[in-house]
């Protein structure tokens, strides 16, 4: 049996013995989703949201709020932590290389998530009458942009942070601005101008409009997708530029 | 042909010289014991082996191949046994056996290596759950799973209570009676002098002494002692007469006799013949502790 398999299949099995980053990374997100839709308001059509429900805007926040939840909660500390306790040094002595691990982390993150995004479309969908992506293609496009912008930035902590417990607090420290203005709190439709174009630039206040912008059956805007792709680029080479195993 | 050849190797860390020309070659079928105090150098030159660590001088070389250069190969002929690496805390045993054996081309039967070093009715618990020498003897079975040819095993025994130390020292000998060298670091005398068939002193990262533990001991003193308390009082010029005696001395109750070659035959003998008992008697040779204090002018621990 392949190495990778072995390892992804042996890291999902880890993941789900932590039952409070279980219930954060996976529960906690749609479990939002509900208490917003279960607010009146939020199900009122708004003419200053162009006839949309908050509720509607709100879907692709919580899909994008899962990928920074596995990106900066769980993927980060988890590396940092495997390579302060030498997890990752014995496997440098063993055939397998070490970017196996980071593969099998990567594969299992997307996987997780995946399983978040329809949780959450279906909850959507099937309790709010939320719109189903009009544009598959462009939805799942956006969809894996944003995860790997995210993933990149996770894995970039990793590789800064001394040791599992500041690779976790940097993490956090990181969730709060980027799902800010990925819209959690103000969905960027009601963010006043200049707060919309911060988040223009930000990876999921990308990486939402993008989402967005194919439910409604558009493909994303180039300025998000380059700069999602720009975040990717940057974090992803300073994290490849930096990682140790060791 | 040696299974490693070391020669020449120098490690530096910025103006340290962690390795200084360290040169030895491990036959197949050895327990080579790297002995010396801590900071000494040791781990850096089996780390130099594993291929962990690039030489700035010198060469490594296992069952003929250049760990830099191959180091994909050399992952499957030998295994290591890390100082510090854990595994994640809530892996069981029987995982973490099945993914390292998924790791290599030709695994060995981990539930028989397994059952070998008395884990399996641990297959089921956690990392975090198992005992420090439990925890080493599954980080031998992590470097075994692969069927290596050389396993390194790096400060085994650090950590442990005694009773678990001489367990693993059980294993160790296992270990090499399967067939695999073993490359051994270890700053304990007493492991060193039991498991090795020869051993390797470094010292400030210079190798100071090659040979075998008593090979060790002989080459710096051949020198014993005798200490006992004699039943009726004794004329030492009967002792000193004797050509295996080099002095008597009085220490209280007691007669230390200091000599060479087959000293407590000569001593007895002629205690035997003015019927003399020798009460209390205790033989002191020469230790692996004495001939490293003389081969590098301090105690291993100090």
């Amino acid at each position: 049996m392949s190495a990778l398999y072995r390892l992804t299949a042996t890291e999902t099995r880890l993941f789900f013995r932590e039952p409070i980053i279980v219930f954060f990374a996976l529960g906690f997100p749609p479990l939002l989703l509900v208490i917003f839709g279960a607010i009146p308001a939020f199900r009122e059509p708004d003419a200053d949201l162009g006839g949309l429900r908050t509720i509607d805007l709100y879907v692709p926040i919580i899909v994008a709020l899962s990928i920074a939840m596995f990106a900066l909660n769980s993927l980060c500390q988890l590396l940092a932590t495997y390579r302060e306790k030498g997890v990752l040094r014995r496997m440098r002595t063993t055939p397998v290389k070490p970017a196996a691990m980071l593969g099998a982390q990567l594969l299992m993150s997307t996987a997780m998530s995946v399983v978040t995004m329809l949780v959450a479309l279906a909850i959507g969908r099937l309790a709010f009458g939320v719109r189903l992506p009009r544009q598959v293609p462009a939805y799942l496009t956006s969809y894996v942009l944003a995860a790997v912008t995210m993933f990149a930035i996770g894995l970039l902590v990793a590789a800064l942070a001394p040791s599992g417990k500041s690779a976790g607090a940097v993490g956090t420290v990181l969730f709060f601005p980027v799902v800010f203005f990925a819209g959690l709190w103000i969905p960027r439709d009601s963010m006043p101008g200049v707060l919309r174009t911060i988040s223009d630039f930000t990876p999921l206040g990308a990486g939402v409009q993008s989402l967005q912008d194919a439910t409604a059956g558009q493909w994303p805007q180039v300025l998000h997708v380059a700069v999602m792709l720009g975040w990717t680029i940057v974090a992803g080479g300073l994290a490849a530029r930096y990682f140790r195993w060791e | 042909m040696a299974i490693i050849e070391v020669d020449g190797l120098v490690k530096r860390y910025g103006e340290h010289t962690a390795v200084d020309g360290v040169s030895f070659a491990v036959e197949q079928g050895e327990i080579f014991g790297i002995l010396g105090p801590n900071g000494a150098g040791k781990t850096t030159t089996v780390e130099c082996v594993e291929g962990l660590r690039v030489p700035d001088g010198g060469t490594a070389r296992v069952c003929g191949i250049d760990p830099q250069r191959d180091t994909g190969e050399l992952r499957h002929l030998l295994g290591a046994q890390l100082q510090a690496s854990e595994l994640p805390d809530k892996l069981t045993v029987g995982e973490a056996m099945e993914l390292y054996s998924s790791f290599y081309r030709r695994p060995a039967d981990w539930r028989a290596l397994i059952d070998t070093l008395g884990l399996t009715g641990k297959l089921g618990t956690q990392f975090r759950r198992l005992s420090g020498g439990q925890k080493q003897r599954l980080s031998i079975a992590l470097a075994l799973v692969g069927d290596p040819k050389v396993a390194v095993l790096d400060e085994l025994t650090t950590g442990l209570d005694p009773q678990a130390r001489r367990d693993t020292w059980d294993l160790i000998e296992g270990v090499r009676d399967r067939g695999v060298t073993v490359l051994l670091v270890t700053h304990f005398m007493e492991e060193a002098e039991r498991l090795c068939d020869r051993l390797a002193v470094i010292d400030a990262g210079r190798l100071v002494a090659l040979d075998s533990p008593a090979g060790l001991v002989a080459r710096v003193d051949d020198r014993q002692r005798i200490r006992f308390r004699p039943s009726a009082p004794l004329d030492h010029a009967l002792l000193t007469a004797l050509p295996e005696v080099a002095s008597v001395e009085r220490a209280g109750s007691q007669l230390v006799v200091t000599g060479t070659g087959n000293l407590l035959l000569a001593v007895t003998t002629v205690l035997a013949r003015h019927q003399v008992v020798a009460a209390d008697l205790r033989v002191e040779q020469t230790s692996l502790d004495d001939a490293f204090v003389a081969l590098t002018g301090r105690p291993i621990d100090a």
